[in-house]
């Protein structure tokens, strides 16, 4: 029996080794088969998401990308396509209308009449986009710099009186423009500038929008930096112009894209503030356009999306900090 | 003895300066800045601050011409104007669906986009481009979609659906929902992940160590962080439903179908007549309305921002 029991011990304890040995590699599969059916689970649930969001995101395109590929679509290829909505669309009597509408993503025949009627032949739609060029771009470059300005005053004290203020500007901020119109409108006849494109302009280089987002930006510039440059003699000019605003810079990009897109889409300050329509931008002429020109209006639209999709492409990244800056009302 | 009191009261009197001369300094840059500001103070003043008071003053007087003082007899024939009642139904009605839709989607989105999906900068492209494409430009599809013999109808017609006008009917808000879905949402999705970027990385890891699941760790931190975000996205989007009058315009026209008569359509209605009164006291109840909201808003976000920074 003494003999016995080392070897019966050994046995036990090589089999108790044994048994936890498989033991251990059991659980040591379980939980290798748990992670792969874990991965698997989590690679379904993203991929799922990934499928949803690519949907949504079609549906998003789907809106601009068939004005632009419409726009490639001759003028008989519309009237078959859209004409049980537009009524006689196109002008020849003869054309072939669908029973059905066909929202078609690629034209049968790519065709550049549609743009080469509205470039050439029909002037008025550039009229239109020169009237849109001519209000937006000098409020977006004006109001960027009286907004500038006014930010570095913002930006570099702040006083009772100077939150006040900010603060007066950021409710108009908020306020929406069934409120603004009317003292813009008041003031515009005060001017006797009403039915001028001052009427619009000028209460646009004034808004407050920018200078909102340029104020948060320059709060951010470290004081170490202004104090510097004011022991090595810059003043209050050469702070502003020499440090600050090429500070801005990526900022002023996105705050300017931010002001063009507002008001190249604009509708109500036209419609209150012009009464004459030939003033009117492209933005509002849009809507009027007869529904026999279906198909000029597909090119017209997509040439008045042109400008702020190349700003886009070019700085979207500027875009999207710049938003981002904007992200509460306190500062 | 009395030589120390004296050099105590010289070190007093040079500290005393020297407070004074900075104070000197301070005061003339303060002054040089505030130059800065005078362009556009002036501008805003003219443009939006004075005649403001003024339409203050036209909203209490009988007509511009008389002045003759009548109180809140204008507000009152207001809120008898059926087309005003209308007007204001349409609008609250509008924002209270599309706000808060927009608000959750926009969150949702953000937050997918947060987490680590392929084809994120990708993603992130699609959704805010809307916002750069101009509302003019899009319409003409709009229509194709939810005109009367339109793609909506002609696909909803496979499910034996009888076809509607959407825009003529009662669903006529929900196509304009749409359209602001569509144009909105990117901008309030950036907002959110720029919050959802700054939310400390430390704070999250804890609690998923004390094991937290992903809902909790959404409903009781990021939430908290996201509120002042979140405040902000909705006031803005308030703003922005208050502006979708362009969209119905560039849809419907001047004389939409009644569910879609929003209150800008009152005011360039009343533009045309030129009725100042009624003008100026509809322009003050709006702004009194959103200072109101704004205030509730900033109310609501220095409680939660207190309770955040303890």
């Amino acid at each position: 029996m003494n003999k016995n029991t080392p070897g019966v011990k050994t046995t036990v304890s090589e089999t108790l080794n044994k048994s936890q040995a498989e033991r251990q590699r059991l659980e040591r599969i379980q939980v290798k088969r748990q992670r792969t059916l874990f991965r698997i689970r989590h690679n379904i649930i993203v991929g799922i998401i990934v499928i949803l969001m690519a949907a949504t995101a079609l549906l998003f395109m789907m809106p601009t990308v068939l004005t632009i590929t419409n726009s490639f679509m001759s003028a008989t290829e519309i009237a078959a396509n859209y004409g049980k909505i537009f009524g006689n669309v196109g002008s020849g009597s003869k054309t072939y209308i669908s029973e059905r509408v066909n929202l078609k993503l690629i034209p049968d025949m790519i065709s550049f009449s549609q743009y080469s009627t509205v470039l050439i032949k029909s002037p008025q739609y550039l009229f239109k986009f020169w009237n849109s060029v001519i209000l937006v771009v000098p409020i977006t470059i004006f109001q960027i710099i009286i907004a500038l300005s006014a930010s570095y005053c913002f930006a570099r004290f702040d006083s009772k009186i100077r939150s006040l203020i900010f603060f007066v500007y950021v409710i108009l901020m908020l306020m929406p423009y069934q409120v603004t119109l009317v003292p813009n409108y008041l003031v515009a006849n005060w001017l006797s500038i009403i039915n001028t494109r001052w009427s619009i302009i000028l209460p646009g280089i004034f808004a407050p929008f920018s200078v909102f987002i340029l104020t948060k930006f320059m709060r951010r510039i470290p004081s170490a930096m202004i104090e510097a440059a004011k022991l090595d003699g810059a003043g209050e000019w050469q702070i502003f112009t020499r440090i600050c605003v090429p500070q801005c810079r990526s900022t002023l990009y996105s705050v300017a894209i931010l002001v063009f897109i507002d008001y190249w889409n604009m509708v109500e300050q036209p419609l209150v503030l012009l009464s004459d329509s030939e003033m009117h931008p492209l933005s509002v002429f849009l809507s009027k356009i007869n529904t026999g020109d279906v198909g000029l209006a597909f090119a017209v639209a997509t040439i008045y999306m042109i400008p702020t999709l190349l700003m886009f492409l070019y700085s979207e990244d500027y875009l999207i900090e710049g938003i981002s800056y904007s992200s509460s009302i306190k500062g | 003895m009395q030589s120390k009191e004296k050099e105590l009261t010289k070190v007093k009197k040079a500290k005393k300066e020297r407070i004074h001369y900075i104070g000197k300094a301070e005061r003339r840059e303060r002054k040089a800045t505030g130059l800065f500001l005078l362009p556009s103070l002036a501008g805003m003043l003219l443009f939006y601050i004075l005649p403001f008071f003024v339409v203050v003053y036209y909203s209490f007087v009988d007509s511009p011409v008389n002045r003759e003082f009548v109180f809140f007899d204008n507000y009152k024939n207001l809120f008898r104007n059926d087309a005003f009642r209308l007007a204001i139904k349409n609008t609250l009605q509008f924002s209270l669906l599309a706000v808060p839709a927009v608000v959750i989607l926009a969150l949702l989105l953000a937050m997918i986009l947060d987490a680590n999906i392929p084809f994120k900068s990708q993603f992130r492209t699609i959704f805010i481009t809307p916002l750069m494409v101009p509302v003019a430009s899009i319409v003409l599809i709009w229509q194709v979609i939810f005109h009367q013999n339109g793609a909506l109808n002609e696909f909803l017609s496979l499910f034996g659906k009888a076809s509607i006008d959407w825009l003529k009917s009662d669903y006529s808000q929900i196509v304009i929902i749409t359209l602001y879905l569509w144009k909105n949402i990117g901008y309030n999705m950036i907002l959110f992940m720029a919050a959802l970027s700054n939310i400390p990385t430390d704070i999250i890891e804890a609690s998923s160590m004390e094991g937290a699941n992903a809902v909790q760790r959404f409903f009781y931190i990021k939430l908290r962080y996201l509120s002042s975000s979140v405040l902000f996205v909705t006031i803005l989007s308030l703003i922005n439903s208050f502006k979708v009058f362009r969209e119905v315009y560039l849809l419907t026209d001047n004389y939409p179908y009644d569910s879609l008569y929003l209150l800008q359509h009152f005011m360039n209605n009343t533009f045309r007549t030129l009725d100042y009164q009624k003008l100026s006291t509809a322009a003050i109840i709006m702004c009194l309305v959103m200072i109101v909201i704004i205030g509730i808003m900033l109310l609501i976000d220095n409680r939660v921002g207190r309770d955040l920074s303890e």
